[in-house]
C-alpha cells in the first residue's frame, strides 16, 4: 500500500455510531439490580453543620442507605491533591498519608462551598433517592463567607481550614524580582494594568456520572465513570481514598461527552459509588444534573492580576511584572494549585523575548466551587495578560500593536528559547505566523473597514493575540520538579494477530478527539496495512496498558510516539525473523510498503500477514526470538512541546446598544505535523469558540454568601451557532524535537489566544471613548456602560 | 397514569407517574439512550426528539403530555443500516466530536431541512440556536448542512 495514511484527513471511524446515537456514555449504562445515588449538597457557601436528621428520609419508599460524613470516618480517606506548587511553602487540608488533602468525601463539621456534598441517599430509583434527599434536614449555623482572594487574605477574615492559616494555600513566585523591579524603575515607559480574568464554568455537554459495581465472587470492584484519566484515577482511588488493592479496582471510561479539563479530577461520587456498591452488594449509579455540575465540577480561570509592563519609546519591551491573586475555591482540586500557579505564572512572557520578568501568585482558598483546568488553563490567563499589556504598551507609545509584537517576538534562530520563567520553547517562527495572520486579515486596510462599518452604525475593532502554549505534559522527572505527584509517560500495546489484523491498545482516553482514528493511522502507516484492519482499544484499565490521562494536550504528542515506537519494534521483529527464514544477514532485509524484502532480490519478499502467521506458528524463528507479536512500549518525552500561533479577531460594536458581533476570526496555528487534519482543525475550531465564549458571555457569578447565581445554562451563557461566523484558518507545521512524531499539543492551544484577541478587538473598537481596558465578559451591558460612562470611571469598568 | 403514544412507529402503553418527563420515559423506561440529558432546563438541546414531526425538547415536557403523539428519537430517525444523507454530510465534515449533542443536532437539522430545503448560513445557525455544542464550535456542523443542500460556506480550512 503506497497511499499516505498518516497525515490524511480520514473521516473518523467513531463518527457513524455517534451520529446514530449508539455509543454508550456512563449515564446510558444500566446494570442488573442497579440502584441510584443522589447527593444532599450544601445550601450555604460557609456554614457549620450542627446536625443532620435522616430519620424521615430513612423511612421513605425505596430508600436503601443514607450516609453522612460521620459514617465514613475510618472508611474512606479524604481525596488527595497531587499538584502542589514546587519549591514554596504550602498549606493543605489533611490526608492520613501526610499528602496534601483535598477535603473529605462528605463534609464533616462544616461546609465550605455551595455544592459541597453533605450526605448521600441510595434508593431503588433515582426519583426515590431525590425525594429522600429533600426529606433530610441539615441544621446549619451559617458562617460569614469569603468569595474573593482579597477578602480571604484580609486581616480577620473567616478561616476555612484549620491547617491553612490566613486561607493562603501558597505564595508562589517565579522569575527575577530584583532585576525586574530595577528594569521597571529605569524604563522610559511604564504601563500598568489591573484586570480580573473571571471565573468560568467549563460546561461540557455531558454532566458527570459514575457507577460502582462490586462483584462479591471475585471481590473486585468496577467503576464506570466520566473520566479522562482512568488509570490515574484507579491508582488514586484505590491507594489513597478507598485503601483497597490496586488490582481489585477496574476503571472503565465509556464514551465521554466532552471534558475540557473537568473530568481529570477526583470527585466524591467516585469512591462513594464503589464503597456503597460493596456495602449494598448491588451496582450503584449516580448521574449529575446541570445544576449539580455547575455547583460541584471544577471551574476555571479566576485570577485578579496587577501587572506592569515597561520598555522603550521605540517599542522594545524590557520588563514584565505580575502579582496575581488566584481563587482556588474551597478546596484544592486534584491538580488545581499547580494550574493556578506554575501553569499560569511561567507562561506570562508569551511569544516575546523579555529580559526581566517576575510573577507571584497568591493561591487562596475561598467559599466557591474548587478551581481546576479549563481548556487552555493557566496559559490562557497568562496570554490574556501579556496580550492585553502589549496592546496597552503600544497605545501608550503610539505604535501599531502588530509592529510592537513583531519587534519583541522571539526569532526562529533563538530557538530553543529559555523564556526565563521555566519554559524552554522548542521551535517555530512566531513572527511568520503573525505576518500570515495580518495578511489574511487585510490588516493594512483596516481603517477603510472601520469607516465602512461606521457608516452602518457600527464600531469596528481589530484585535491581535499571539500565543505559545506549553503542552504535551511530560517528561516525568520534569513534572516531579514542578511538584506533580505522578508520572507523565504514555504506553501502547500492539498485537498482530495470525491473520495479519492488528489490535492497538493505548493508555490514553479520548473525550471526543477521535483517538481511535488518528492512532490507527499511525499504525497503518508504519505497517502498510489498511487502516480499517487496525482495531483500537482504550479506556478500560483491565484491557489497556497504563496511561496517565488525557490532559494538557498530551494524548497525541506523548501517546502517539509510544504507538509509533511499538509499531517499529513489530516491523523490526518481522525483519529479523524474515532474515532468518531467508538465510540472509539482517542488514539485507528491509520492511517497506507492508512487506519484508531482501534488498536486490525481488523473489525474497514476505507479506505482513505471512510474517504474522509465521511468528504465530513459531516454527522457524531465530535463536532466542519469542513467538507471536505482542509488544508494549512506553514513551516519556524529552521535554514539553510548544504549539504557537497568531489570531486576529474583528468585531463590530453596535454604537447604540453596545452589542458585540464577532464578524471575522483569523487563526494561524502551528501544532507541528498533523496526524489527521480533519480532526485537528475540528479541535482548533472548537477551541476558538471556547475562548469566544469567555470573551463575550461566560462568567460564574457568586453573591457575597457564596451562592452561585449562574447555576444553569440560561444564567450561564455558552456560545450558540448564531454567535460565531465561519473562521478563516491556516496552519504551518514546525516539528518539535521532543518526540519522534514532531507533534505538538492541538486540543486546547487555540483557546489560549482567543479571549485576548476578541477583547483587544473590542477595546480597539472603543478606543474613541477613551476605554483602556474592560474585564470579560464583554456583554452588551458592559460595553454600553463603557461607552456611556463619564471619563473618571472608564478604566477597568466591570 | 396510563399513557399511550407511538415511539419510533411502535405503540407504547405505559404506566407513568405524572411527574415523569418525556426524556425519562424515553431513556429509562424505553431504554432509548440515543436521546441525552444535558441540562434539564431546555437550553442545551441534547434531548431533542421529533413530536409529530417537529423538533421538541423532551426534558421540557411531561410524558403524559405526549399522550396520543408520534415521537421519533434518533433511533427511529436512523436508516436501518448506515447513515442518512444528513448524517453522511455531517460525517464528511467531521461535524461530531464527543457526540453528546449529536443526536439532538441531527433531529433539529432534520426538522429545519423538512421545512426549509435550502436554508442560508444564517438560517442554519438560527435553526441550531436551541442546540448547544461545546466541541465543534458549530463550524463543521453548519458547513455540512450547507454542503448537503448544495451550498458552500467557510471553505477556508487548510
Amino acid at each position: 500500500m503506497s497511499e499516505k495514511v498518516f497525515g490524511a484527513g480520514l473521516k473518523p471511524r467513531e463518527d457513524p455510531a455517534l451520529l446514530r446515537g449508539e455509543r454508550k456514555y456512563t449515564a446510558d449504562i444500566t446494570l442488573p439490580g442497579m440502584v441510584h445515588m443522589e447527593f444532599v449538597r450544601s445550601a450555604h457557601g460557609h456554614a457549620a453543620i450542627r446536625s443532620i436528621d435522616v430519620a424521615e428520609a430513612q423511612a421513605m419508599p425505596g430508600v436503601l442507605r443514607i450516609v453522612t460524613g460521620a459514617d465514613l470516618e475510618g472508611k474512606l480517606m479524604p481525596l488527595p491533591c497531587i499538584w502542589v506548587p514546587g519549591g514554596v511553602e504550602s498549606h493543605f487540608p489533611p490526608h492520613p498519608y501526610g499528602l496534601p488533602g483535598a477535603g473529605t468525601v462528605l463534609a464533616t463539621g462544616s461546609v465550605r462551598f455551595i455544592g459541597e456534598p453533605v450526605a448521600v441517599v441510595v434508593a431503588e430509583t433515582r426519583a426515590q433517592a431525590a425525594d429522600a434527599v429533600r426529606a433530610i434536614r441539615v441544621d446549619y449555623e451559617v458562617l460569614p463567607a469569603v468569595v474573593t482572594p482579597e477578602q480571604a487574605l484580609a486581616e480577620g477574615a473567616p478561616q476555612l481550614h484549620d491547617a491553612v492559616p490566613g486561607n493562603l494555600n501558597a505564595l508562589w513566585t517565579c522569575g527575577d524580582a530584583d532585576g525586574t523591579d530595577a528594569a521597571i524603575a529605569d524604563a522610559e515607559v511604564v504601563v500598568k494594568l489591573d484586570l480580573h480574568n473571571r471565573r468560568t464554568i467549563n460546561s461540557p455537554l455531558e454532566p458527570r456520572a459514575a457507577i460502582g459495581d462490586y462483584d462479591p465472587v471475585t471481590g473486585e470492584s468496577t467503576l464506570y465513570a466520566t473520566t479522562q484519566s482512568p488509570h490515574n484515577h484507579r491508582f488514586l482511588l484505590s491507594a489513597l481514598v478507598l485503601g483497597m488493592p490496586f488490582n481489585k479496582l477496574r476503571v472503565i471510561s465509556p464514551e465521554v461527552g466532552g471534558s475540557f479539563g473537568t473530568k481529570g479530577y477526583l470527585y466524591p461520587d467516585m469512591p462513594l459509588v464503589i464503597f456503597l456498591s460493596r456495602e449494598l452488594q448491588r451496582p450503584v449509579k449516580w448521574q449529575d444534573s446541570r445544576e449539580g455540575l455547575m455547583r460541584s465540577t471544577v471551574q476555571g480561570r479566576d485570577h485578579r492580576q496587577y501587572a506592569t509592563i515597561a520598555g522603550t519609546r521605540d517599542g522594545r519591551i524590557t520588563a514584565l511584572r505580575c502579582t496575581s491573586y488566584a481563587n482556588l475555591g474551597a478546596y484544592p482540586s486534584t491538580i488545581g494549585p499547580g494550574v493556578a500557579t506554575a501553569l499560569m505564572g511561567r507562561s506570562i512572557t508569551g511569544t516575546y523575548d523579555i529580559e526581566h520578568a517576575f510573577c507571584e501568585v497568591y493561591a487562596t482558598f475561598t467559599n466557591t466551587v474548587p478551581l481546576g483546568a479549563q481548556r487552555g488553563s493557566g496559559r490562557a490567563e497568562a496570554t490574556f495578560l501579556i496580550e492585553r499589556l502589549v496592546d496597552r504598551f503600544a497605545a501608550t507609545i503610539g505604535m501599531d500593536p502588530a509592529e510592537v509584537r513583531l519587534r519583541n517576538m522571539i526569532r526562529p534562530e533563538q530557538q530553543p528559547f529559555d523564556n526565563r520563567m521555566g519554559w524552554l520553547y522548542d521551535s517555530g517562527d512566531y513572527g511568520a505566523a503573525l505576518q500570515r495572520a495580518l495578511e489574511m486579515a487585510g490588516y493594512t486596510d483596516r481603517e477603510k473597514a472601520k469607516q465602512a462599518a461606521r457608516a452602518r452604525g457600527k464600531l469596528l475593532g481589530v484585535g491581535i493575540s499571539t500565543f505559545v502554549a506549553v503542552c504535551g505534559v511530560g517528561p516525568s522527572p520534569r513534572i516531579a520538579k514542578e511538584g506533580m505527584l505522578g508520572g507523565s509517560w504514555e504506553s501502547a500495546n500492539i498485537r498482530v494477530h495470525p491473520t495479519g489484523e492488528v489490535t492497538l491498545t493505548i493508555g490514553v482516553t479520548g473525550t471526543g478527539q477521535s483517538h481511535e482514528t488518528t492512532f490507527a493511522q499511525i499504525v497503518a502507516q508504519e505497517f502498510g496495512v489498511a487502516v480499517d484492519s487496525v482495531q483500537v482499544l482504550h479506556s478500560d484499565t483491565v484491557k489497556a496498558p497504563y496511561g496517565q490521562g488525557t490532559y494538557g494536550s498530551r494524548s497525541y504528542s506523548v501517546g502517539g510516539p509510544a504507538v509509533q515506537i511499538a509499531a517499529r519494534q513489530v516491523t523490526d521483529k518481522m525483519r529479523l525473523a524474515a532474515a532468518h527464514m531467508f538465510g540472509v544477514d539482517e542488514k539485507q532485509v528491509v520492511f517497506r510498503d507492508g512487506t519484508v524484502q531482501v534488498e536486490g532480490d525481488a523473489e525474497k519478499t514476505k507479506s505482513f500477514s505471512d510474517m504474522a502467521m509465521a511468528l504465530w506458528y513459531g516454527w522457524d524463528l531465530p535463536p532466542g526470538m519469542e513467538p507471536a507479536i505482542d509488544v508494549t512500549t512506553t514513551f516519556d518525552p524529552a521535554d514539553f512541546n510548544y504549539p504557537y500561533g497568531a489570531h486576529i479577531a474583528i468585531v463590530e460594536v453596535d454604537e447604540v446598544t453596545g452589542d458585540v458581533e464577532l464578524v471575522r476570526y483569523i487563526a494561524v496555528n502551528d501544532v507541528g505535523p498533523v496526524g489527521n487534519p480533519l480532526v485537528v482543525d475540528g479541535q482548533i475550531e472548537g477551541s476558538i469558540v471556547h475562548g469566544v465564549g469567555q470573551a463575550l458571555m461566560e462568567v460564574a457569578r457568586y453573591d457575597e454568601t457564596g451562592a452561585l447565581l449562574t447555576d444553569n445554562l440560561h444564567k450561564y451563557a455558552i456560545p450558540r451557532a448564531s454567535d460565531v461566523p465561519f473562521f478563516e484558518m491556516d496552519r504551518t507545521e514546525t516539528p518539535t524535537p521532543h518526540n519522534p512524531l514532531g507533534a505538538k499539543g492541538a486540543g486546547e492551544a487555540a483557546t489560549v489566544p482567543t479571549a485576548a484577541a476578541v477583547t483587544n478587538a473590542v477595546c480597539d473598537a472603543l478606543a474613541g471613548f477613551g476605554v483602556e481596558h474592560l474585564d470579560m465578559p464583554l456583554t452588551a451591558e458592559t460595553v454600553w456602560r463603557a461607552m456611556n460612562a463619564d471619563t473618571t470611571s472608564r478604566n477597568g469598568a466591570q | 397514569m396510563r399513557i399511550s403514544l407511538s415511539v419510533n412507529n411502535t405503540s407504547v402503553e405505559q404506566e407513568v407517574e405524572p411527574r415523569v418527563l418525556l426524556v425519562d420515559l424515553i431513556r429509562d423506561d424505553l431504554r432509548l439512550t440515543g436521546t441525552k440529558v444535558g441540562c434539564d432546563t431546555g437550553q442545551c438541546g441534547t434531548c431533542t426528539v421529533l413530536l409529530d414531526g417537529r423538533a421538541v425538547k423532551s426534558c421540557s415536557m411531561l410524558a403524559v403530555q405526549a399522550e396520543g403523539t408520534q415521537i421519533t428519537t434518533i433511533e427511529g430517525a436512523n436508516a436501518e443500516t448506515g447513515l442518512t444523507d444528513l448524517q453522511e454530510a455531517l460525517w464528511k465534515e467531521h461535524g461530531v466530536q464527543c457526540g453528546y449533542c449529536t443526536p439532538g443536532m441531527v433531529l433539529a437539522l432534520q426538522d429545519l431541512l423538512a421545512t426549509n430545503k435550502a436554508p442560508t448560513e444564517q438560517e442554519v445557525r438560527c435553526g441550531l440556536a436551541g442546540n448547544l455544542c461545546r466541541c465543534t464550535g458549530y463550524q463543521s456542523v453548519v458547513r455540512a448542512t450547507l454542503a448537503l443542500t448544495g451550498q458552500t460556506g467557510g471553505d477556508d480550512n487548510v
